[in-house]
């Protein structure tokens, strides 16, 4: 089943053309990056996932059924989106009380949800956070809270619109556990982001996007390697990959991304060296 | 000469019962660029709060211990005081924009000190100049992409002609192309004119290669600091600090008995180490 078809999408704010020819199909249960400079038209593109956008021209089906046919509390049934900036969705007096808003809509019973919220917020380390107000936490943290008031009602499509931002190292590893884990439990997740290493350490099919068309689509390893597709898309090349095709003439493959496969490339040269010195 | 110098630096937010920065000792020579990192909720913004005297005259709490920005204590400084001498970039520039061209913005700050108009102008163009923005002259605010907002919300900063810049993470909205050639821009200001740099951040592969320093924080203290290649090396000590993965290449390196060498901070650094490692076994 795939989860979202876009045919032929173009779309404009006023007379100004945001997006056009978009064509692209995510299945259920894919792990996407969409990726693609300042202004390319990324979260434009997203909030066509959700019917909060409609297509100017074109289509696009969630679950096989055309937005226009649908509403957006129809839709975040099943798609939930999360925003680039949290002050856009966040509203309550306290944390519990932001989280638990969608699930009290949706008619769960209060154990439930009381459960389910108390899971969630540990599970992004809110927990200390249960009866602050959202507006006097940090702005990593009201991202993370953001993030937790959409995945409490499980969607079974999440789309994370820049989750990265704000988010210190630790932070991040535990959000990228979190999504892969949702992932391999056959949720679909759709990242925007700006993260280069993110992306590396998740690697998920990316999607380059280029003022308002799509200029590649493919695993994340063929694109990040790519400097050329790297620079068009006003990307950097990841460090690692940055570093394997400075060597290049010493036969170390450009396409190696990932610390451990880096090292384990490099500690393999280093160890025939000895031998022949021996 | 020391711009910053902070001694036995406790601060406790009315209402806390633990302290958001606790015994910090801290001295930054004019014209350092230091890279202020360290995970969420560890002091840096606290810390930056008290460089422009927000602690403690508008954040309530107890304060301990002394400091002093541009030689002089800050109990006796006021935010409006040395909002002229020490400039703030935040991650957000949409909020420090609001006029309706970028030159009304830049003009904003050198118009507010009552500076003659020849003299205004004269600010104006330099800083939209240093930036890289000077045909933007005309353009409004939400016209520009991120990137370029945030090149003017640092223009208007530099109208001020500050002794020090304050960034809190300044590029975390941009693609990573911009990002680069922010983080660049602050960093040839330097060239340009005797500034000092303190740049917030937790991404540490961007600004490395420029910091003169940097400073590691955690749970209100500083637990860590000196020269990037230093500190990238300390791996023990680095717990839950995301350093750039070439430095963390090199200290996995040496863990299984390969030593390449000092920490690498740029990925010229890494490659070069490498190539001779290899040629010289």
């Amino acid at each position: 089943m795939n989860m979202i078809e876009v045919k032929d999408l173009h779309f404009a704010y006023e007379d100004k053309e945001v997006l056009r020819d978009i064509d692209l199909t995510i299945s259920d249960g894919e792990f996407v990056a969409i990726m693609g400079e300042n202004g390319a038209g990324k979260t434009t593109l997203v909030k066509h996932f959700n019917g909060l956008l409609k297509p100017a021209r074109g289509e696009v089906l969630i679950d096989g059924i055309s937005t226009r046919k649908s509403t957006v509390a129809h839709l975040s049934r099943n798609v939930g989106l999360v925003f680039q900036n949290p002050d856009h969705q966040l509203f309550s007096e306290t944390v519990f009380e932001e989280v638990a808003f969608s699930m009290r809509n949706l008619g769960y019973p209060e154990e439930t949800i009381r459960k389910r919220v108390k899971f969630i917020l540990e599970t992004l380390d809110l927990g200390a956070y249960a009866e602050a107000s959202p507006f006097m936490l940090s702005g990593g943290e009201r991202k993370r809270v953001a993030l937790a008031s959409v995945l409490v009602s499980d969607p079974k499509h999440i789309i994370l619109d820049e989750p990265t931002i704000g988010q210190d190292y630790q932070q991040k590893d535990r959000l990228r556990n979190f999504i892969i884990q949702m992932n391999s439990q056959g949720r679909t997740v759709v990242i925007v982001t700006h993260d280069i290493e993110f992306v590396v350490d998740c690697k998920p099919r990316v999607i380059l996007v280029s003022k308002g068309s799509i200029l590649a689509d493919n695993s994340y390893d063929s694109i990040l390697s790519d400097r050329e597709l790297v620079e068009k898309a006003s990307l950097v090349s990841p460090q690692i990959a940055a570093l394997m095709s400075s060597l290049t003439n010493l036969n170390f493959s450009p396409k190696i991304l990932d610390l451990y496969h880096a090292k384990s490339a490099l500690e393999q040269r280093f160890g025939e060296i000895v031998h022949k010195a021996v | 000469m020391k711009v910053i110098e902070a001694r036995d630096l406790t601060f406790t937010y009315a209402g806390s019962s633990k302290p958001a920065i606790e015994n910090v000792n801290l001295a930054v020579d004019r014209g350092e660029f230091v890279l202020l990192t360290g995970p969420s909720g560890c002091g840096k913004t606290t810390l930056a709060r008290c460089l422009n005297a927000l602690i403690p005259s508008f954040y309530q709490g107890e304060i301990s211990g002394t400091m002093s920005v541009l030689g002089r204590d800050m109990s006796r400084l006021t935010t409006s005081e040395l909002a002229r001498k020490v400039g703030f970039v935040f991650q957000n520039p949409e909020n420090q924009l609001f006029s309706l061209s970028v030159e009304r913005d830049v003009a904003f700050g050198p118009e507010n000190l009552g500076l003659p108009r020849e003299e205004t102008r004269r600010r104006v163009d330099w800083a939209m100049k240093i930036t890289g923005i000077s045909e933007l002259r005309e353009a409004a605010p939400y016209e520009l992409s991120g990137g370029q907002q945030q090149r003017a919300a640092i223009a208007a900063v530099l109208a001020m002609k500050p002794e020090i810049m304050v960034l809190d993470e300044p590029t975390s909205f941009l693609d990573p192309l911009s990002a680069s050639q922010i983080v660049e821009a602050v960093a040839a200001l330097r060239r340009e004119i005797d500034i000092t740099i303190v740049l917030i951040e937790h991404r540490l592969d961007l600004a490395s290669k420029y910091a003169s320093r940097i400073i590691v924080m955690d749970q209100g203290r500083v637990t860590l600091e000196g020269p990037p290649s230093k500190v990238y090396g300390e791996e023990a000590k680095l717990l839950g600090i995301g350093i750039p993965k070439i430095s963390m290449l090199f200290n996995l390196l040496r863990k299984d008995g390969f030593d390449l060498g000092r920490t690498p901070v740029t990925v010229e650094e890494a490659s070069q180490r490498i190539r001779s490692y290899l040629e010289h076994d």
